[in-house]
């Protein structure tokens, strides 16, 4: 015990003493977050619209006043027919066409449902998604009023499928994703990296030929990073609460526990790289294109996963950060129980004791 | 002055913060000198040698290499010297044909002077059959060969040696001392860092160096018989000590 | 209980078509000395890894106190020291907790074995608020002894520890060394410097992978055939050159200010040696007949062994 319980002081030691460690783990998770929020939120203001109405009736005008109304959106043109969508986009200034199809009111009132078309700049794909997802929300949040005093309920059907987000906001999407990544980042890179750092500049032999025990190096590796990562997750918490109003609407005890699983599972990932890696530059790759990118890119953080092909779709089904990103969303945004997301902490729990199996087979008592 | 001195070093200083790492350095090198430049680790040498291939200024004080002032005409210097040390030396993962040409591009020889040249350099060392060898697949002592001969492959005026035989056996260590006495011969000036102090003894002139200040400079014979010891190695720990 | 504190049979190591190690035996004695010499690559390195119980030898076995590096690797990883190649420390943690550090990790501390490192460690005390990372070479060096030494091993296994060390330093290092050997710990150590050969009880000298010759290093001087002559001239340069062209000449090495020159025949008539330098225009010559050193024999070995190489690959 006092053999680890050194380890692990001297562990605080390194960290600490090193400026850029300390700015990795403190400096960028909060800048990211900030920036990530402030990007993401300041985007979509006055994002240029073409509107082609077959209808203009009442209904059409209506929805239209309450997309133009919102802040996000301003009419930059009324075009005449669906000829002239293609020139529309190539003057380069408009990003979205909404198509009301023909008799738009009456069809509503005699079938109860009516077809709009949105049509998004696809060039730039994730903003594309984006503005989409948002005109949705005020389509559905205008049926929603409707419905509220109608008799029998009414239907929109837009061509587009898209991603539920109520509120239209975005940090929603982003705070349990960037978590995701940071915790990614922190744990599993830097671990991989500090054991990787042992091997380079030749400590690790020296601990090798002594009394201590496999168990004992990792333990004592891993443990700093444990203990950092973790009040860095309630740093997140509390800026996604405090700055962009981010509610955690269900239990903070169960939050916390499935963070504290998902870091666990990216410190067993980050003992995984370090088994395999020797030198840090090496570690650094592994972790950046293993762990950073599939996270980034295949979590659904970014891009959804619904939208990928079939294979990409089972690929990002391996990667852990989906998994917790779900978790996050459904505890944070829905306040549902642990009820709702037992099968994915199932799932993060099972990959963990996987990962730790596999590197205390890999991990060597030798030098190869 | 240029004539004689191809290094001359007035009232070197080098401060980092309050630390002195070279505190009043006076000497000249002659050309065509093999001049060893020794002292313990952490005495200031690796600040020394870097000012004089003009990679960092002194805090003051003259200095002037090949003719050339260390302040305002760097790029010159760089030109007309060549440097290899123990640590780096050649790309491990170029062949040595691919090694040579790239220094040889860097300095601006052409084609066909790299091609004559690299072909003589082959033939002396006896390295033809291995121009296509990937250099981390050679020995060390031919490595260090090697490093020595493209440092001084465009016939530089000085070629500075930072601990150029570090692990490398005897037999090779005397193969490598020949390499640099002929480059002495072909008038190139030899300035040269070592542990071996026998290697010391291989100098026309030698400095010693201890916490920034050069304590003893000479030819090995003079310093020893000052100091009336046997061999430079008595030398040396009667001046460090 | 065996006489022997290392015990060595047949081990061999290969990467790739590179025997680092081919089948070496060796046995050592308790509180023995013992000094592998050679350069770079020659398989210091990895014999050493594989007695601390680092790496698995490919063929062939040994044993530590008695306990075999494969199979009771953990009995020896108590007992054992071992300062790696490049002095391994925590350049960001201070001396004293570096110090700290590998005693905690060995279960003991810095007061129970003081006595043992208080010699190596006296030097570097004055500085133990340093960083590691801020001593120089001779600092780093009696730092990483220090750690070695922490929990009273029973042998002890440095890899060149006085490499890239000031010859100050390592005259220092090997006075200590001769010390500890008086608390009974055996020593291992490896280095290219042949004039540290002579500090060692025994000696192997080691090269691709072999040990030429293992013996006490006055034996290994004394069991040199030839008779070796220093020469010395005005012109160095010259004269070694001179020296090479001349007929009889079995070899000429630069040693320090003179030359070693062997001669191909047994009687040597030093005369007619002069005599045809003088020819050569050499002045102020001086002849004279020296005892060789270890750096002679070392260099007499290797080319016999590649002399005996030539021939296989002639054959």
């Amino acid at each position: 015990m006092k053999q680890l319980f050194s380890f692990i002081k001297k562990e605080f030691y390194h960290i600490l003493r090193d400026k850029r460690t300390m700015i990795i783990l403190f400096g960028i998770p909060i800048i990211q977050i900030l920036l990530f929020g402030y990007v993401i939120t300041n985007e979509l203001k006055n994002v240029k619209i073409a509107v082609l109405d077959l209808s203009k009736d009442n209904i059409t005008s209506e929805i239209i006043n309450k997309i133009t109304s919102s802040g996000f959106f301003t009419l930059d043109k009324n075009i005449q027919s669906e000829k002239e969508i293609p020139q529309a986009f190539k003057q380069g200034k408009i990003r979205e066409v909404i198509v009301f199809e023909n008799d738009f009111a009456k069809k509503l009132q005699k079938e109860n449902s009516a077809d709009i078309q949105l049509i998004a700049d696809a060039s730039d794909a994730n903003s594309a998604n984006m503005i989409v997802n948002y005109t949705m929300g005020i389509i559905t949040s205008y049926i929603y009023d409707i419905n509220k005093t109608a008799h029998i309920p009414i239907r929109i059907n837009t061509q587009e499928r898209m991603i539920y987000n109520e509120e239209l906001r975005d940090v929603y999407m982003f705070i349990p994703g960037t978590m995701a990544m940071i915790l990614m980042l922190i744990s599993a890179m830097m671990t991989s990296i500090a054991v990787a750092r042992e091997k380079e500049i030749g400590t690790m032999e020296v601990l090798l030929v002594s009394p201590l025990k496999p168990i004992q190096i990792l333990l004592g590796k891993v443990t700093p990073y444990l203990v950092l990562s973790f009040f860095i997750s309630v740093i997140i918490i509390a800026i996604g609460n405090l700055v962009f109003k981010m509610p955690v609407l269900g239990s903070l005890t169960l939050l916390l526990a499935e963070t504290m699983l998902f870091i666990f599972l990216a410190l067993s990932l980050g003992i995984l790289i370090s088994t395999i890696a020797k030198t840090q530059q090496s570690a650094m790759m592994l972790s950046l294109f293993a762990l950073l990118l599939p996270t980034i890119l295949l979590s659904g953080f970014i891009f959804p996963i619904e939208n990928m092909p079939k294979a990409l779709q089972w690929f990002a089904a391996l990667m852990p950060p989906k998994y917790f990103i779900i978790i996050l969303k459904n505890i944070m945004i829905k306040g549902t129980g642990f009820a709702y997301v037992w099968k994915e902490t199932l799932i993060l729990a099972g990959m963990t004791v996987l990962f730790i199996g596999v590197s205390a087979k890999k991990f060597k008592i030798r030098l190869e | 002055m240029y004539e004689n001195n191809i290094i001359s070093v007035k009232n070197l200083t080098k401060k980092f913060g309050d630390f002195t790492a070279n505190d009043n350095l006076n000497f000249d090198v002659k050309k065509g000198e093999i001049f060893g430049f020794l002292g313990a680790n952490g005495a200031g040498k690796t600040t020394a040698i870097k000012i004089f291939c003009g990679l960092s200024y002194p805090t003051s004080g003259e200095v002037k290499i090949a003719g050339y002032d260390i302040y305002k005409e760097t790029e010159e210097i760089k030109r007309n010297i060549g440097y290899m040390s123990q640590r780096f030396s050649l790309y491990e993962d170029l062949t040595v044909k691919e090694n040579i040409r790239f220094y040889a591009r860097i300095y601006g020889l052409s084609k066909i002077e790299i091609k004559e040249k690299t072909d003589e350099l082959l033939e002396k060392l006896n390295f033809t059959h291995a121009l296509n060898k990937r250099i981390k697949d050679i020995p060390l002592g031919w490595k260090q060969k090697l490093a020595f001969s493209t440092a001084v492959f465009h016939n530089p005026e000085i070629v500075f040696l930072d601990e150029p035989t570090g692990g490398v056996d005897p037999i090779t260590r005397r193969q490598f001392w020949d390499l640099i006495y002929e480059a002495s011969e072909n008038g190139i000036t030899v300035f040269v860092t070592t542990h071996y102090m026998d290697e010391a003894e291989y100098c026309d002139r030698v400095s010693i160096m201890d916490a920034g200040k050069i304590e003893a400079i000479g030819k090995p014979e003079e310093l020893m018989k000052h100091y009336d010891a046997k061999t430079m190695d008595a030398v040396f720990l009667k001046i460090a000590r | 209980m065996s006489k022997h504190s290392i015990i060595i049979s047949n081990i061999s190591k290969s990467y790739g078509n590179i025997k680092a190690v081919d089948d070496i035996s060796l046995n050592v004695k308790k509180g023995e000395l013992f000094g592998l010499i050679g350069s770079d690559g020659a398989g210091k390195t990895t014999l050493l890894r594989i007695l601390t119980t680092l790496l698995l030898s490919d063929s062939g076995n040994a044993q530590i106190e008695n306990f075999d590096v494969k199979n009771n690797y953990k009995n020896i990883r108590q007992i054992v020291g071992y300062m790696p190649g490049r002095f391994s420390l925590y350049e960001d943690l201070s001396v004293e907790e570096n110090l700290n550090f590998f005693a905690s990790i060995f279960n003991t501390t810095v007061a129970q074995n003081y006595d043992l490192i208080k010699d190596v460690y006296s030097y570097i005390e004055p500085f133990k608020k340093r960083r590691a990372g801020q001593l120089s070479g001779g600092m780093k060096q009696k730092l990483a002894l220090s750690c070695a030494l922490i929990h009273k091993p029973k042998v002890l296994f440095l890899d060149e520890p006085t490499t890239g060390v000031d010859a100050v330093s390592r005259k220092e290092f090997w006075g200590m060394l001769k010390n500890l050997q008086k608390k009974d710990i055996t020593i291992m150590v490896s280095t290219p410097y042949m004039d540290e050969a002579g500090l060692c009880d025994r000696i192997s000298l080691m090269q691709n992978g072999k040990f030429m010759e293992t013996d006490t290093p006055e034996n290994i001087i004394n069991k040199f055939q030839k008779q070796i002559y220093s020469i010395k001239s005005k012109n160095k340069q010259k004269l070694i050159k001179d020296l090479r062209k001349y007929k009889q000449t079995y070899s000429a090495n630069i040693f320090g200010q003179a030359i070693h020159y062997i001669d191909k025949r047994n009687n040597i008539k030093i005369d007619e040696l002069k005599n045809h330098l003088k020819s050569e225009n050499h002045i102020d010559i001086e002849i004279k007949a020296v005892k060789p050193n270890i750096e002679d024999c070392f260099i007499e070995l290797m080319k016999k062994e590649q002399s005996a190489v030539t021939n296989q690959l002639k054959n």
